[in-house]
């Protein structure tokens, strides 16, 4: 595990906003942090880096005590919280050559960065005249400078448009897939995630409802059998009477759990037999952001 | 210690083309050359006095400005600013989860602060001596050349340096607290003012009040007598109360923030 929390809490006065969060990000991995605004995720994050002080619970990166550690851990890390932390009266290069000549790094990692993100055209000009785009690119490219073992993102994705956010996407799937980094990242869009993280923890109000692998949210994942009916609300009694769970009525349709084929059928005849006119009947996988949104709301 | 070299490199490098660099450079500049076209357009009135006479009311004109009032305001103004480059760009976060101690990182910031002062006022030194020679060469009836007051000059503006410290910390501690510009300003005029009537009211405790120090620091050399012959005379004793009230609430100020820093969650 490259991070490992174990009852991580925090308390804003008597307000708990982390409460007992125990994070596992394995080595090699996108994770991708999710939950609604507000929930606790740059707290969380401000943990990692030591910005905050922890209430309780003890934070592990590299399998090292991170109160203890905390320069050793620091110099293997990139972060970029919230928006990025640009000097907005130096230009694009003076920002990067800034942090080079703080870090001891080599030079020609300026030229390097502004080439991955794209800003050799605008290196020279004052990063106040950036777009939002172009000062998170930037930013980017300062959590990258010292080539870091693990990325720390805060809703990188923030005020890019769709391509950049694709570009994002990519590099970040490259730096995992090819060069062994880790990535944390949060979001408050599963969409925006769902197609790099290879893992996901999913917290709401300071706590967390799910934690696993993509392949293991898509499995708690339940698929619905939908039946378009003439009338919704006396077909749903009627299912309810012969003991079927359901799920949800609409105007226009009745939906259950998806069990079988075979009960698929029961409920169709079931239906007809009792003088419902059917239109459809058919199974449909629920999207990944309906599961998100129904996994935040249980609390 | 190389964290901290970096750090304050880097403090250079972010503030180089800001006012508050600048502003510790042109400060002096401004003050001595304004001084110096007022005792070259008023040359023929001063022609007949002796050369020491001539220096005091020389160094005397520009500490009156620069000690009493423009010195605090500078001070205040310095603290915010060091501060301020990191409020405005949201840059503490970035700041204190680099891999550098963040004493390091914060003793840099501070040690900025107090090296922008102290060029701020050998500056002064030096543009006073460089101009009341350019005067002399220019107008020759002034006999700035009969009269050397170089180290005395030294020691008045070290202990003017000194007698500053105490706003420093402060108002340091202030700034970097609060983001906004008003608390901190407010408070430090609020202070200064205070100070300035502290201490030319006489009040006997005047010296445990940090902002009254500078001008302590020049009433106390300055002594005002009803003869003439010792108005002239600078009295001048460095390690005063005020001065050492000063350098200790600096030293308990600048590590009272960083225990206060720690504890303090960044934003």
């Amino acid at each position: 595990m490259v991070i490992s929390t174990e009852g991580l809490t925090f308390n804003f006065g008597n307000q708990k906003v982390v409460n007992s969060l125990s994070l596992q990000v394995p080595q090699g991995s996108i994770y991708g942090f999710l939950g609604p605004n507000g929930a606790g995720k740059t707290t969380t994050i401000k943990l990692l880096l030591n910005l905050l002080k922890t209430d309780e619970g003890s934070i592990s990166v590299f399998g090292k005590d991170l109160k203890r550690n905390r320069i050793e851990i620091l110099s293997k890390i990139g972060s970029l919280i919230e928006q990025p932390a640009i000097y907005l009266h130096l230009t694009g290069r003076e920002n990067l050559v800034n942090r080079v000549g703080l870090l001891q790094l080599p030079a020609s990692r300026v030229d390097e960065m502004l080439e991955l993100v794209q800003l050799q055209h605008a290196a020279n000009k004052k990063a106040g005249q950036y777009s939002l785009g172009m000062k998170q690119r930037l930013g980017i490219a300062l959590a990258l400078l010292s080539d870091p073992q693990l990325l720390i993102l805060d809703e990188p994705t923030n005020g890019l448009d769709p391509n950049g956010i694709i570009e994002i996407r990519e590099l970040l799937i490259n730096l995992t897939r090819h060069h062994g980094k880790t990535v944390f990242i949060s979001s408050h869009l599963l969409s925006e995630i769902e197609r790099m993280a290879t893992h996901v923890g999913i917290i709401n109000n300071g706590t967390m409802l799910f934690q696993g692998s993509i392949a293991e949210l898509e499995a708690l994942n339940q698929a619905l059998l939908l039946i378009e009916v003439d009338n919704t609300v006396d077909a749903a009694n009627l299912l309810k009477r012969h003991q079927y769970e359901v799920a949800q009525v609409t105007e226009t349709l009745v939906g259950l759990p998806y069990l079988s084929k075979q009960q698929s059928g029961e409920i169709n005849t079931l239906l007809i037999n009792s003088g419902y006119t059917v239109y459809s009947i058919g199974k449909q996988q629920q999207d990944l952001e309906t599961l998100f949104l129904s996994i935040t709301k249980k609390v | 210690m190389k964290a901290f070299l970096l750090s304050l490199r880097s403090e250079f490098y972010k503030t180089r083309k800001t006012l508050a660099f600048w502003c510790a450079i042109l400060l002096p500049l401004l003050i001595c050359l304004l001084m110096t076209i007022g005792f070259l357009t008023n040359a023929e009135k001063m022609a007949s006095w002796p050369g020491e006479l001539l220096w005091l009311r020389y160094v005397g004109s520009v500490l009156n400005i620069m000690g009493v009032l423009l010195l605090p305001i500078f001070v205040i103004f310095t603290a915010y600013s060091v501060n301020n480059i990191e409020h405005k760009a949201d840059t503490w976060k970035m700041l204190f989860s680099l891999p550098l101690p963040k004493f390091a990182v914060y003793a840099a910031k501070y040690v900025y602060a107090l090296l922008l002062i102290l060029i701020s006022l050998a500056l002064f030194v030096i543009f006073t001596l460089g101009f009341a020679n350019l005067l002399s060469a220019l107008k020759p009836e002034l006999r700035f050349n009969e009269y050397h007051m170089e180290y005395a000059l030294l020691q008045v503006y070290f202990k003017l340096f000194l007698s500053s410290l105490g706003i420093l910390s402060i108002q340091f501690l202030f700034s970097l607290l609060w983001k906004d510009f008003l608390k901190p300003m407010g408070i430090g005029f609020v202070g200064t003012i205070s100070g300035v009537i502290m201490a030319s009211a006489g009040w006997k405790y005047a010296y445990l009040f940090p902002y009254s120090h500078p001008m302590l620091a020049l009433t106390n050399m300055m002594p005002r007598t009803k003869t003439p012959a010792q108005s002239r005379q600078l009295v001048i004793n460095i390690l005063t109360d005020d001065v050492y009230v000063s350098l200790a609430i600096a030293v308990v100020v600048f590590f009272a923030g960083y225990f206060i820093l720690q504890k303090r969650s960044i934003k």
